[in-house]
């Protein structure tokens, strides 16, 4: 009845469990969008198109504010699409079990996760550009010349905060996760410069230099310098090299910290 | 017989509960608690000892029991021999392989049972089956074919397009045990499988293993029922704050248990009547009375009933009931450890 195995190989089960997630991500499309992308819509109704019609802001808000609303959605939806599976596979239910019994390392396994929420970020950001773009009508300074530059972006930026997204799903108790939002997520939005402009800050020079260690920080800048390079930003090299920092430093953290839940 | 699985010295020490100097969010629960109370402390350290130089030899093709009440190290051998826990010395081969060197190698050749379903939520009953299989490069009309198959042996067929959630604890330890084998592994391996099943659930799970096992699977059941263990099992390991007490075939243990067999004759009147012709049987270990009840213990078994019949009618009594326990792993137990399974 039994037999010897033949040895399978690692790309073969990994792209058996990247299928599965992607089964499981489509069959949850509506309410993944929903969960990422309606906050990031939200704001742009009110931000991008209700104050600008009342004149509370200029117009040239908008251009300032797009960049910032795909870093959110980037942002949100590849943190969530790995920390909140992550908190309950390896809580209560126990069900990442069958995939750690994989014939495969245990890094691959947290590497294929990583990879899948990078795939869900980059979905979401993609998503809410064209809807951010109708909602706020026409932009001033938008470009999609910088095509390379925007992917460049897109992909670390999704890499770096799907990484995040594993070290926090197993680093933080399944109880914490509303303070998790609340201490974490929500001041890494609201001072990533995804609303204003980095360059705005020269206005209060001690932020400025402060929201630095912010992550998001540099996905929004980037976004900025790659779509509506005419509003001041970061130079898309610093950019570049933070995002490969930010990505090397928090997928280490991932990587062990699934590991350290994996293996006893 | 080739080995199956091999274990020399092998010890795990899971460290002190972290300080209170932490880096980073909250630590959640871990993984597994395979560690009761009733584990050894180092105390100096607060470090858990959870096995301790443990050796054990499991040739392919047996049923082998590890039983141990909750604390044993039953849970941390499982885990250390399905490469999920870490050994902190000894070594550990499985199907050939060392779990610590080789553990990709080692998952390929073992299905695990876990204590408690955790079939894969989102995925349909049919699903769960399939994507395992595709984990082990099964080619899926392959799998297709096997979990149909094993749905049917486990008498799941017909959920096979059901959300696991709709399935009951007992139907979802079956749809673990088709997961456990869709990919044909050389040793299975189960923690505790009927934990929380209902009396009629846990025994059609035990013709489910017996029929597993008549065909040559190597399996590995951890229990903490002995009942179990003597029913299931070719050879069963006892096992007591990380140390292997006592390793034989069930009929063996039970020989070492203290006293051998029990008989209790209940005759009419006092039994202290007939307690001295008794107690010079042949193979009489010890008598005690109880109003009309003499127990005997023997090292004769059921042999002894005979004369014990006729003894008790020479001496004038007649008997109204007799009745035969057999020794058990229950009372070898609590004589090598003092504490009873459970």
């Amino acid at each position: 009845m039994t037999t010897t195995p033949h040895e399978v190989r690692a790309a073969a089960v990994f792209f058996a469990l990247l299928r599965r997630d992607v089964r499981v991500a489509r069959r949850e499309l509506v309410f993944f969008l929903l969960r990422t992308t309606m906050q990031p819509l939200l704001f742009v109704i009110v931000f991008g198109f209700l104050l600008p019609k009342m004149s509370f802001v200029g117009r040239g808000y908008q251009t300032a504010l797009l960049p910032g609303i795909l870093a959110v959605s980037l942002t949100l939806s590849a943190i969530q699409s790995v920390a909140l599976p992550m908190m309950q596979e390896f809580g209560w239910t126990k069900e990442i079990e069958d995939r750690l019994l994989a014939p495969v390392s245990t890094q691959l396994v947290a590497a294929e996760k990583i990879i899948a929420g990078v795939l869900q970020g980059i979905i979401a950001a993609v998503f809410v550009l064209p809807i951010a773009r109708l909602v706020m009508g026409p932009i001033a300074g938008l470009t999609l010349t910088h095509v390379g530059e925007v992917a460049a972006v897109t992909l670390l930026g999704a890499t770096a905060f799907s990484a995040m997204g594993m070290w926090l799903g197993t680093a933080v108790a399944p109880q914490q996760i509303g303070l998790m939002f609340s201490v974490i997520i929500a001041p890494m939005l609201f001072f990533g410069c995804a609303y204003y402009p980095w360059r705005g800050l020269d206005v209060v020079p001690v932020m400025k230099y402060l929201v630095l260690v912010n992550p998001m920080v540099y996905v929004a800048e980037g976004m900025r310098g790659a779509l509506t390079p005419s509003v001041p930003h970061m130079p898309l090299a610093v950019v570049g090299v933070a995002l490969l920092v930010i990505t090397t430093f928090f997928w280490i953290l991932g990587m062990r910290s699934f590991y350290k839940r994996a293996i006893g | 017989m080739p080995a199956a699985i091999e274990t020399r010295a092998l010890r795990k020490v899971y460290p002190a509960p972290s300080a209170p100097k932490r880096r980073g969010p909250a630590m959640g629960p871990p993984m597994q608690s395979p560690v009761a109370s009733a584990a050894p402390t180092d105390q100096a350290r607060g470090e858990v000892v959870a096995l301790e130089a443990l050796d054990l030899d499991v040739t392919a093709g047996e049923f082998f029991g590890l039983l141990g009440p909750n604390g044993a190290g039953k849970t941390t051998t499982i885990g250390i021999l399905t490469t999920r826990v870490l050994a902190t010395a000894g070594t550990a081969l499985v199907a050939g392989k060392s779990v610590a060197t080789h553990a990709v190698q080692v998952r390929q050749r073992i299905g695990v049972v876990p204590q408690r379903p955790n079939p894969d939520r989102s995925l349909n009953v049919v699903e769960n089956l399939l994507f395992h299989a595709a984990y082990f490069g099964i080619p899926g009309a392959v799998a297709q074919t096997r979990a149909m198959a094993l749905l049917g042996q486990l008498d799941i067929a017909d959920k096979a397009y059901a959300k696991v959630d709709e399935m009951s604890g007992g139907q979802q330890q079956r749809l673990m045990i088709a997961r456990a084998l869709i990919h044909e592994p050389q040793v299975l391996f189960l923690d505790e499988p009927t934990v929380g099943l209902d009396p009629q659930t846990r025994l059609s799970l035990w013709d489910i293993l017996r029929s597993l096992h008549a065909e040559g699977r190597t399996i590995v059941m951890t229990t903490h029922y002995m009942e179990e263990a003597d029913k299931l099992c070719d050879r069963v390991a006892i096992i007591d704050r990380g140390r292997l007490l006592e390793l034989d075939t069930p009929a063996a243990l039970k020989q070492r248990a203290p006293g051998g067999t029990l008989i209790e004759m209940t005759i009419d009147g006092d039994a202290n009547r007939v307690a001295d012709r008794v107690r010079s049987l042949e193979g009489v270990l010890r008598t005690e009375t109880q109003g009309s009840m003499l127990r005997v213990r023997t090292d004769r078994g059921g042999r002894l009933v005979s004369p014990l019949i006729q003894a008790a009618e020479e001496g004038g009594a007649s008997v109204h009931n007799i009745s035969l326990i057999e020794p058990s792993l229950e009372t070898l137990f609590v004589a090598r450890t003092g504490r009873k399974l459970d």
